[in-house]
């Protein structure tokens, strides 16, 4: 009753909560400190380590401002701005234009098959991407690629068609692996709409493509600007195609540029911070944004909530042309990558797929990559590491979100946006931030596995927070505060019914996290050290030891498994009446 | 004008059998007249509207504009609802609300293969919407106007094409009692003055009685009775019009014969011995169903001057609330609760006898088809 009463003291709120010693209160500050100390500290370190010279053993660290100078006045810092917006903006309107497309296809025609659309465009999503990388440089590198020497033999030239190492190339590869993301969003803009705002047009006798610019996509608007935003924050930060297509050729951006500074020798961590406070703020720039539009978009927010009746256009012989792009867009983004890594991952050597290579097929590289050293230790970690990292991000973010959501607790805003601030930084970025952390103040973590738990943790925060805080939303305050007039604890009124209640977005978003984990690359590959590997950081070290047929294999294993997680997960969540969101 | 004949819509659903939303669905609708489609939520009004206007494709049937088919089963035509030239308000507006006022009345006009000039289409626009009132607020976002506004810019809009039909789908049922009051007339209002014929779906029986030349009565995806209102009201058809059309007293019975003085039936019912009104399909020891408004049930507390032609009856009064300008009693006679509605000088008592008169010609003998269903 004790707790009942201070409870809805808090919530009517003005008059100033006695603090008395309750588990609400030892857990809401355990969870303000340990959110803070993760996402605050380690940017902290970054800020002073940008101002710093590097250590050496001769001397120690000094204030400078050399690392900025070093980084805005040199000439490179330029055209690595121009590349950086570049390839971010392009890969940006790329993947918004093909998932539009995509997404419009399948919510508003009668494109034949489109029952399948949803489920196979966000296959992309399960595959890690160095592994859509590393398949589409075997299929449109200029020496080796597949579909250079196709059509080479078919006009019997030696004319390079396609060079992924270049800056369309990389483009065209990070906005096809993007592309589900605008697929989602824009599917989930066209269902918010009211269906009588485009009957109307219809009955106005405006035609199809005239519905179609003047009134669908003018009203999403608002959502097609918020997702070239997140696309733009996403592909600014993606390491894997600048690092594996772009470095080669000599293309830099600020990803590959910070993995650079800390790679080269002597290694420069100073001038990695001032690259990475420099895209910080750029993501930052992005994110604060998108978060205005959000609040405007209510302005056309036109969910009505009386009887939706989605109705298709019918597109009469188009419906073909629309069929054929769908097709396209599956052949490119899931079947030819994953064969091309399963006809590799058959090989002795990597060959180009003919006849005559066909002849060797093989599962050596299948029994090679398996008792390949650190390989059984790698998936051990990753496995270990992406279930505890998405039952601590989901558990912590439902405490954060119900105080967020349900208190009054002063400064309740502040929380909200320290757990969203991980969104702000790139991988890399937060990867760099808690390598200094750890290393200054060391503790011993730094060298283990419990820092890249920190990582994940962190970097998957938002997340956790975005899923609990929308299924929150929904749970009545009322069923918490009957559980509270029952004479349940707080403790017990959050196990036994806020809990529960959570289920379906808990699952969903744990789901996600596992998936998001396993395939997480930019921060491991500066925090993983031997004997703390990590499967995608396996995946990096096959590539650059050249080792392509063992890194076929395992990667033909690893999409297979995940693909079967998550589907083995979504049933799972089915069985227990938990609707996929 | 439009005739619209054995109109069958299904919705197909994902899993089980179809939804029959509209079944054999026959009407005519004369020139320059007001239609109504009323009935219960559910009923099928919605999708009869949607099929005339092309959004829906039926099953079968023909409908026909003007002498067009614009929909035949039989003869494989369909013409998309692009290309019908009919003006459409939908129940939620559907203003687009990244236009001003005047872009969305100009729509229509722009998107046309024929359009006219700038001049033409600014004329036009400005004509339709100072017919409803909102010419001042022209160059303002459609997000900011009040519901009543939004409503008559639904309306402009549709109009602005001049259509063929107008076809409304409960566009009053957002506003508020007040303002819906006055939109009534107003609409009543520039449908006369422009004669257009409409197409009027609602589900409110007063507005369907304000508004309409003609109605027709839905349940269950059929049409039960279509007729003026006054005939649809006084003479319904079936016990599920009566029961949906205003509230009345049911009272089961059995015939007993055919009185030739007074030329009307006579049932035994539980308020005794009463002469009824039957259109023909009464038998001789067969059941009879008779409906009786409560304002047709006339008390008084004077005895009654006997005439044999005329029921007489007597009760006690049983319930009275009391409603400002009437008041409704409940009567026992006999064992059964008889509702009335009396003038408020009526001042008898619960407890009280009373005295009861129904006119004959007002005690209707019609078809029990189950009447209205208690939808949820
Ligand atoms: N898109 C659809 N898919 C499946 N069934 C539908 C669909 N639209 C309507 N129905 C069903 O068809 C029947 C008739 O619906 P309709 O919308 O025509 O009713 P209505 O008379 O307009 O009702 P209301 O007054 O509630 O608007 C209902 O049983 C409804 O559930
Ligand atoms: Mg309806």
């Amino acid at each position: 009753m004790a707790v009942a009463g201070e409870m809805s003291g808090v919530r009517r709120g003005d008059a100033p909560a006695t603090p008395r010693v309750s588990s609400e209160w030892v857990v809401t500050s355990g969870v303000v400190t340990f959110v803070a100390w993760l996402t605050l500290i380690p940017l902290g370190f970054l800020v002073w380590q940008s101002f710093m010279t590097p250590q050496t053993a001769a001397r120690a660290q000094q204030f400078t401002l050399a690392n900025y100078i070093e980084a805005y006045t040199s000439p490179e810092t330029f055209s690595l701005f121009v590349n950086s917006v570049q390839f971010a903006s392009g890969t940006a309107v790329f993947a918004l234009v093909l998932g539009t497309l995509l997404a419009w296809m399948s919510e508003r025609t009668n494109t034949p098959f489109k029952s399948v659309f949803y489920a196979t465009s966000i296959i992309p999503l399960v595959v890690p991407g160095i592994l859509f990388v590393v398949s589409w440089i075997m299929l449109a590198s200029p020496k080796i690629g597949l579909f250079n020497l196709i059509l080479r033999n078919l006009f019997d030239t030696d004319y390079t068609f396609f060079d992924v190492y270049s800056m369309s190339g990389m483009i065209v590869v990070d906005g096809l692996h993007y592309a589900p993301i605008a697929f989602l969003l824009m599917t989930a803009a066209f269902r918010s709409m009211d269906p009588s705002l485009e009957e109307s047009a219809l009955m106005s006798g405006a035609s199809t493509l005239q519905i179609a610019w003047r009134i669908t996509l003018r009203l999403a608007w608002p959502a097609v600007a918020a997702s070239f935003l997140i696309l733009f924050i996403r592909s600014i930060e993606s390491f894997e195609v600048p690092a594996l297509l772009g470095l080669p050729v000599g293309i830099q951006v600020f990803t590959s540029s910070i993995y650079d500074a800390i790679h080269r020798y002597p290694s420069n961590v100073g001038l990695a911070s001032a690259y990475a406070l420099t895209l910080l703020v750029i993501t930052s720039g992005g994110i604060w944004f998108q978060a205005r539009i959000g609040s405007q978009g209510n302005k056309y927010s036109t969910v009505t909530g009386k009887g939706f009746r989605p109705r298709v256009i019918d597109l009469g012989r188009w419906r073909y042309v629309t069929a054929a792009i769908f097709l396209l867009y599956a052949l490119f983004a899931i079947a030819m990558p994953f064969f091309i890594l399963v006809w590799s991952s058959l090989q002795r050597f990597y060959s180009v797929p003919s006849w005559a290579a066909l002849k060797n097929v093989t599962l050596r590289s299948y029994q090679s990559i398996i008792s390949y050293p650190n390989v059984s230790g790698a998936v051990w970690n990753s496995m270990v590491l992406s279930l505890s990292s998405a039952t601590l991000v989901m558990l912590l973010t439902a405490v954060l979100a119900w105080i967020v959501l349900r208190t009054r607790i002063r400064g309740r805003w502040m929380l909200d946006n320290m757990a969203s601030l991980p969104m702000v930084m790139p991988g890399l970025v937060l990867g760099l931030a808690i390598m200094i952390c750890y290393l200054t103040v060391g503790g011993g973590i730094y060298g283990t596995i419990w820092i890249l738990l920190i990582a994940y943790v962190t970097r998957f925060l938002p997340y956790g927070m975005r899923y609990n805080t929308t299924s929150m939303l929904q749970i009545h305050k009322e069923l918490e505060e009957s559980a509270a007039m029952s004479g349940a604890s707080w403790l017990q009124s959050f196990w036994h019914i806020v809990l529960p209640l959570l289920k379906p977005g808990l699952l969903a978003g744990w789901i996600y996290v596992v998936v998001v984990s396993v395939r997480e690359l930019s921060s491991s590959i500066l925090l993983y050290s031997p004997g703390s590997e990590v499967v995608s950081v396996i995946i990096w070290e096959l590539w650059q030891n050249g080792q392509y047929v063992e890194l076929s294999a395992f990667g033909v294993m690893l999409i297979a498994t995940l693909f079967v997680f998550t589907l083995v997960a979504q049933a799972i969540g089915r069985r227990y009446g938990i609707k996929e969101t | 004008m439009l005739s619209v004949k054995a109109l069958f819509t299904e919705y197909q659903t994902p899993k089980g059998p179809p939804v029959k939303a509209a079944q054999d669905v026959t009407f005519e609708v004369p020139k320059g007249k007001f239609f109504t489609l009323l009935g219960p939520s559910g009923c099928g009004k919605t999708t009869t509207l949607r099929s005339i206007a092309g959004l829906e494709r039926p099953v079968s049937g023909d409908i026909e504009v003007n002498g067009n088919l614009v929909y035949s089963s039989s003869r494989g035509i369909f013409v998309p609802p692009n290309r019908r030239n009919f003006g459409m308000v939908f129940q939620s507006y559907a203003i687009w609300p990244h236009m001003t006022v005047f872009a969305n009345a100009a729509f229509p006009l722009e998107v046309r293969k024929n359009r006219p000039n700038k001049q033409q289409i600014k004329d036009k626009v400005m004509s339709v919407l100072h017919a409803v009132g909102l010419d001042h607020l022209a160059e303002r976002e459609a997000t900011k106007l009040s519901g009543g506004q939004q409503q008559r810019l639904a309306l402009a809009r549709a109009l602005v094409m001049e259509p063929e039909l107008l076809l409304l789908d409960e566009p009053l049922s957002n506003l508020d009692a007040k303002l819906r009051d006055k939109m009534r007339f107003e609409l009543k209002r520039i449908q006369r003055d422009l004669g257009i014929t409409t197409i009027y779906v609602t589900h409110d029986q007063g507005e369907a009685l304000a508004l309409s030349h003609e109605i027709a009565v839905m349940n269950e995806g059929r049409v039960v009775q279509i007729g003026p209102p006054r005939a649809i009201y006084e003479r319904p058809k079936t016990k599920f019009v009566a029961d949906f059309i205003g509230t009345t007293n049911f009272i089961d019975g059995d015939v007993r014969g055919f009185d030739e003085t007074a030329k009307r039936w006579r049932v035994d019912t539980p308020l005794g011995q009463i002469l009824v009104e039957s259109d023909g399909t009464l038998k001789l020891g067969g059941k009879a169903s008779i409906s009786i408004r409560p304002e047709d049930v006339e008390l008084q507390e004077a005895p009654l001057s006997g005439s044999p032609t005329d029921n007489h009856l007597s009760g006690v009064v049983d319930q009275r609330i009391f409603l400002g300008d009437f008041v409704d009693l409940e009567v026992k006679v006999g064992n059964y609760l008889l509702r009335s509605r009396a003038h408020p000088s009526l001042r008898t008592p619960i407890g009280e006898k009373i005295n009861v008169r129904m006119n004959p010609e007002k005690c209707l003998a019609i078809e029990d088809d189950g009447g209205l269903k208690e939808v949820a």
